[in-house]
């Protein structure tokens, strides 16, 4: 027994090391320059970690190992491959193998050893079944609507809530019941079916513009499911990434529910509040203001302070290459541009800073809201293109509005605010938005890459320096 | 299983929680996206628990249920360092030239 204590505790100072590369991996993340040194520090940690646990005593048949480390990398090299605008499909995607994984280990953990189980051991296994099954087709559902393989829209009906709360309710008493008499192993296979049934159905209600929250709820999960499981397997090294993850995943999921004005228990509920869906615009006609390309072009060269505005739909007409094309053009006649990024205004959270990141504008340029807010009153023109709700000066100033209380980018506060925008619909929350009625509002219809290509085309074909 | 490995495991759970809070919500978010891609591949570290699960080949079921699990993981790792670091490499500031 002297060399599997020793092989034993090379594993745990492997471990040790490891969880030690980890925390500094996320450390090293906190500003892009020494963030891919993160990477590094990952990738070292989970290499070790690997190898490691190869030394185990108790591994007798490496045959299958071998097979499935290949074929998962195999699966893994596309996904690491896809497109700046599936990331979010790719991460909620990839929630769903990790809660996979602790869901099988946990399910195989269980039919070894009951029925001689403790009881705090099944309650944690439990607790690690039910998170990892709920995590693993909740995000599928959220990964096919992002996809826009499954319909974006809520998916709602009358008792809904109730329905989800008493299938969570009935999970949680089979867990009980194990826990108290592990050799009813019939009813496992249950309460596994009822939460993966739970996972789908909390998601169905939840519509595209709410998916930074979900994403990052989902990932909250799949970390505290992977802590779960460190304690039945009492693997320190797993208890130390769930916890990181399940953290990242909490704060991210309190940025976004404030960026959307959620309160904190709505989201550890996931209950989403929707949007009611319209609100009666005034009844007067009211009239906006519309200029060209060209006017645009000229006002915009005239400035000394621009401040751009990104939403999705910029990246949703992959104009992306063409503002960054403003971008250089302006900057080359000395205006200062910025862009101003509010939380949500990808489909996950950090999304439109990666999109533009893509599109090789400086991150030096990208702008928090917190950051930028105080700056629109000595701005001389904001650039709208694609955002709507996130600017809607509704959500400060009118207690009626459904978004009132939601954090916006004070483009109103701007000398003039232009917006690009096909036509005057409303957003995706279905709220008409005061912003195009202001005095100082220009709106500039049209398809926001051709319409930012003619403003660059003016720009450069105007004056040669 | 005795008390001690449980209050262990709950100081480590929580020291660890207190950390990743700590260090996390100094991370700026200009990178939230590749954090959370890269807590995902962190996260897929449970990859080592399905091995000794395929390893020890106890039941048909558990190398069964094990070498998907492994598949599973192994694909978060992989893709998750690899689409992290490509994200990363995205960011440059206007003040430094390029490097790559």
């Amino acid at each position: 027994m002297n060399e599997f204590a020793g092989s034993q505790l090379i594993i745990e100072v492997i471990y040790l090391v490891a969880s030690a590369l980890f925390i500094l991996s996320l450390k090293w993340m906190s500003s892009p320059t020494t963030a891919r040194h993160g990477v590094w520090a990952g990738e070292l940690g989970m290499l070790l970690a690997i190898a490691g646990t190869l030394l185990h005593h108790g591994i007798v048949d490496y045959k299958w190992i071998a097979v499935a480390l290949v074929l998962g990398a195999i699966i893994g090299v596309p996904l690491g491959r896809v497109q700046m605008t599936a990331v979010p499909q790719r991460t909620a995607l990839s929630h769903a193998f990790g809660a996979l994984c602790v869901t099988l280990v946990g399910t195989a953990e269980f039919y070894l050893r009951t029925p001689d189980i403790s009881r705090f051991m099944m309650a944690v296994l439990s607790m690690e079944v039910i998170l990892g099954s709920l995590t693993f087709t909740g995000s599928l559902m959220a990964a096919g609507k992002l996809q826009e393989i499954l319909p974006q829209r809520p998916l709602t009906y009358k008792g809904q809530n109730l329905v989800n709360f008493l299938l969570l309710a009935i999970a949680i008493t089979i867990a009980v019941y194990l826990v108290l008499h592990p050799e009813a192993r019939q009813l496992y296979p249950f309460m596994l079916v009822i939460a993966l049934a739970f996972g789908v159905l909390l998601v169905i209600p939840i519509g595209g513009a709410d998916m930074p929250t979900v994403i990052s709820l989902l990932n909250a999960y799949a970390g505290l499911s992977a802590a779960a499981m460190g304690f039945v397997l009492n693997n320190k090294l797993l208890i130390v990434a769930g916890a990181l993850d399940g953290s990242s995943g909490l704060i991210l999921s309190v940025i976004m529910s404030k960026a959307m004005n959620r309160s904190f228990t709505n989201v550890l509920f996931g209950a989403f509040g929707q949007v009611a869906a319209s609100t009666a615009a005034g009844g007067e006609a009211k009239t906006v203001r519309s200029a060209t390309a060209e006017e645009a072009a000229a006002i915009l060269s005239a400035a000394n302070k621009v401040v751009v505005v990104p939403g999705y739909g910029m990246a949703v007409a992959q104009a992306q290459h063409k503002v960054r094309e403003l971008y250089d053009s302006l900057s080359k006649r000395g205006v200062d541009v910025r862009f101003a990024i509010h939380p949500v205004a990808g489909r996950m959270p950090g999304h439109m800073n990666v999109l533009l990141a893509e599109a090789d504008i400086p991150y030096d340029r990208l702008m928090d809201m917190e950051d930028i807010n105080g700056d629109f009153p000595q701005t001389d023109v904001a650039l709208v293109i694609g955002a709507n709700d996130v600017t809607n000066p509704a959500a400060r100033t009118d207690a009626s509005s459904p978004i009132y209380g939601m954090p916006i980018l004070d483009v109103d506060k701007a000398h003039t605010v232009m917006v690009i925008k096909r036509g005057m619909s409303p957003g995706f929350a279905g709220i008409d938005n005061p912003l195009y009625y202001l005095d100082n509002t220009l709106m500039l219809f049209g398809d926001a890459k051709a319409f930012v290509g003619s403003i660059v085309r003016e720009l450069t074909g105007g004056s040669h320096s | 299983m005795n008390s001690s490995i449980l209050i262990n495991g709950l100081f480590i759970f929580m020291l660890a929680g207190f950390i990743g809070f700590e260090v996390i919500r100094r991370v700026s978010p200009l990178l939230h996206t590749p954090l959370m891609s890269l807590t995902n591949a962190l996260d897929a570290i449970a990859v080592v628990g399905a091995i000794v699960l395929v390893g020890e080949h106890k039941s048909t079921l558990s190398a069964v249920l094990g070498t998907i699990a492994v598949v599973a993981a192994t694909s978060n790792i992989v893709g998750g360092f690899l689409i992290t670091d490509r994200m990363l490499k995205m960011f440059k500031s206007s003040r430094t030239t390029p490097k790559s």
